[in-house]
């Protein structure tokens, strides 16, 4: 997976569009995304984040443009698409009937894989849901739902994973969880597509960064490269945010092993 | 179809046979209903209404069957509602499976699930001294316009399951359909009806069905009745099915 040629993009959107009746969503969205990185997709509620990532996902057609994942395009082999990524929607879709370990036994049996019980096992212990595996989702806090959810998209190691607002609604410690799993991620050779609206999140996690604003990129760039567009002010702003959450990670005494990940 | 379709299916329908099993009160919601209707008919209101020859309990038992059904189903649509909103259906259209297998899982889980609960609903009835000389034949013949007719409404549940706005919305439609055995041949004669109820009663699906189960179970000749059930299970069936994949097809790209 890591062996592929840089020279091709793991994804491509190209002229993307699409409206819900008269609303425009999108007017035509451009990017690439370079395989084994990660690519935040910044944007306002209402931006068309989600609408790009549905697209992507082959679970929405666009009214015009392209989009290719893994080398397939979406309109014409969703099947082959579908095969390439995994998608982490903005709410937490996991079975609440079901055990945190059965969810992921389903998941593989879905995917055809052997053994899903190991595999199920090896990822509850990466994410250190072993614990609570047997127990019901419903009983879970919105970290570990969290947790379990991104774990349902790792089985079988899809190449490209989507995440839309992966952090939307979590505490601060669910939300260092998450990072650090994204980390991870990209540490291991997956392409990652992020969408956010947290500046600090796009800045912590990714390697190019688009701002999607009324249904079109208006910058993309690398950090660095985009700091040069932001106002100063934008600037101390992001740099006083940290500070805060350090205070309150140190006041409600998060164990050490959150602590060292806000470090680095 | 792609060559997982069965085996997806299966899985899929595991998944959701344990939603029933984890939580057997809705199978108890389920039966509720139609056993209080039952000890109604039979210990209040069955003496002043005449049937004839046959046990009330024998006569308003087919009617009873067919309301366990509408009743069942809500929790249908509840299943594949909560599905659309908790963003696991659109989890398993995103995955690389058999994509209609999801809606079959839905739709195979309340087969069984109806299943258990008109099982149950027999039991109480032959407590409350329902009897039947009615033998394999025949008994087979009811459970397969029994199968029809819950297919066809569990197709009719998928629709509002996929499209409700609220959870209120998703089981509101079976209401009407529970409602609709009272105006039919299912617990009263419709000789004794007024001429425009009496006109609908006997032209509505529940009373051909009701009719035919009741001279299967007391082993007469069912007649052309059996066809009319027939026709109408099948009907509502294909219309049921057409619309709900309909709305399926809005849902997902």
């Amino acid at each position: 997976m890591t062996a592929r040629s840089t020279a091709v993009p793991a994804i491509r959107v190209q002229g993307l569009e699409k409206s819900y009746g008269t609303l425009k969503v999108l007017r035509g969205v451009d990017f690439d995304v370079a395989p084994g990185t990660v690519f935040a997709l910044l944007g306002s509620n209402g931006s068309g984040k989600t609408t790009s990532v549905r697209i992507l996902a082959t679970l929405l057609k666009p009214d015009a443009g392209t989009a290719v994942v893994n080398g397939f395009d979406v309109a014409t082999q969703p099947a082959r698409v579908r095969e390439s990524f995994s998608l982490t929607g903005q709410f937490s879709a996991v079975d609440d009937i079901l055990s945190g370990r059965e969810n992921l036994v389903l998941i593989a049996r879905l995917l055809h894989l052997d053994d899903p019980g190991s595999i199920a096992d090896d990822l509850l212990d990466r994410f250190s849901l072993t614990d609570a595996g047997g127990r019901k989702v419903s009983t879970y806090s919105g970290g570990m739902r969290r947790r379990l959810d991104i774990a349902m998209s790792l089985v079988g190691n899809p190449p490209v994973i989507f995440l839309d607002e992966p952090t939307t609604g979590l505490d601060p410690e669910g939300r260092i969880e998450v990072w650090q799993t994204v980390k991870e991620l990209a540490g291991h050779g997956a392409t990652v597509l992020l969408t956010t609206q947290y500046l600090d999140e796009a800045e912590q996690l990714a390697d190019r960064i688009a701002i999607l604003h009324q249904g079109r990129i208006i910058a993309n760039g690398s950090l660095s490269e985009l700091r040069q567009l932001l106002p100063p002010a934008t600037v101390e702003y992001v740099e006083k945010q940290p500070t805060l959450e350090e205070i309150f990670l140190a006041v409600i005494g998060g164990d050490d092993e959150t602590a060292t990940i806000t470090n680095t | 179809m792609t060559p997982y379709f069965f085996g997806d299916t299966v899985v899929l329908t595991g998944r959701s046979l344990r939603h029933v099993t984890r939580s057997m009160d809705t199978i108890i919601t389920t039966v509720i209903t139609p056993v209080a209707m039952m000890l109604m008919f039979v210990f209040v209101f069955g003496g002043a209404i005449d049937t004839g020859t046959t046990s009330y309990v024998n006569y308003m038992l087919p009617g009873i069957l067919l309301i366990t059904v509408a009743s069942g189903i809500s929790y249908t649509a509840y299943r594949l509602f909560v599905d659309m909103k908790s963003g696991i259906f659109e989890r398993f259209q995103s995955m690389p499976i058999a994509r209609s297998g999801v809606l079959w899982a839905h739709v195979l889980t309340s087969m069984v699930a109806n299943l258990l609960s008109l099982a149950i609903v027999v039991g109480v009835a032959l407590l409350m001294g329902f009897r039947s000389g009615a033998g394999v034949p025949a008994w087979m013949a009811i459970s397969g316009i029994l199968f029809l007719f819950t297919l066809a409404l569990t197709w009719i549940a998928v629709i509002p399951g996929l499209s409700a706005a609220s959870v209120e919305g998703a089981g509101a439609f079976a209401y009407p359909l529970i409602f609709l055995p009272f105006i039919s041949s299912a617990f009263v004669p419709t000789r004794t009806m007024p001429g425009p109820v009496r006109a609908f009663a006997e032209h509505q699906p529940v009373t051909s069905i009701v009719d035919t189960i009741r001279r299967l179970l007391a082993q007469q000749p069912v007649g052309g009745e059996v066809w009319t059930a027939l026709a109408w299970c099948v009907g509502i069936l294909v219309a049921a099915y057409v619309f709900a994949m309909a709305a399926y097809r809005r849902k997902i790209a």
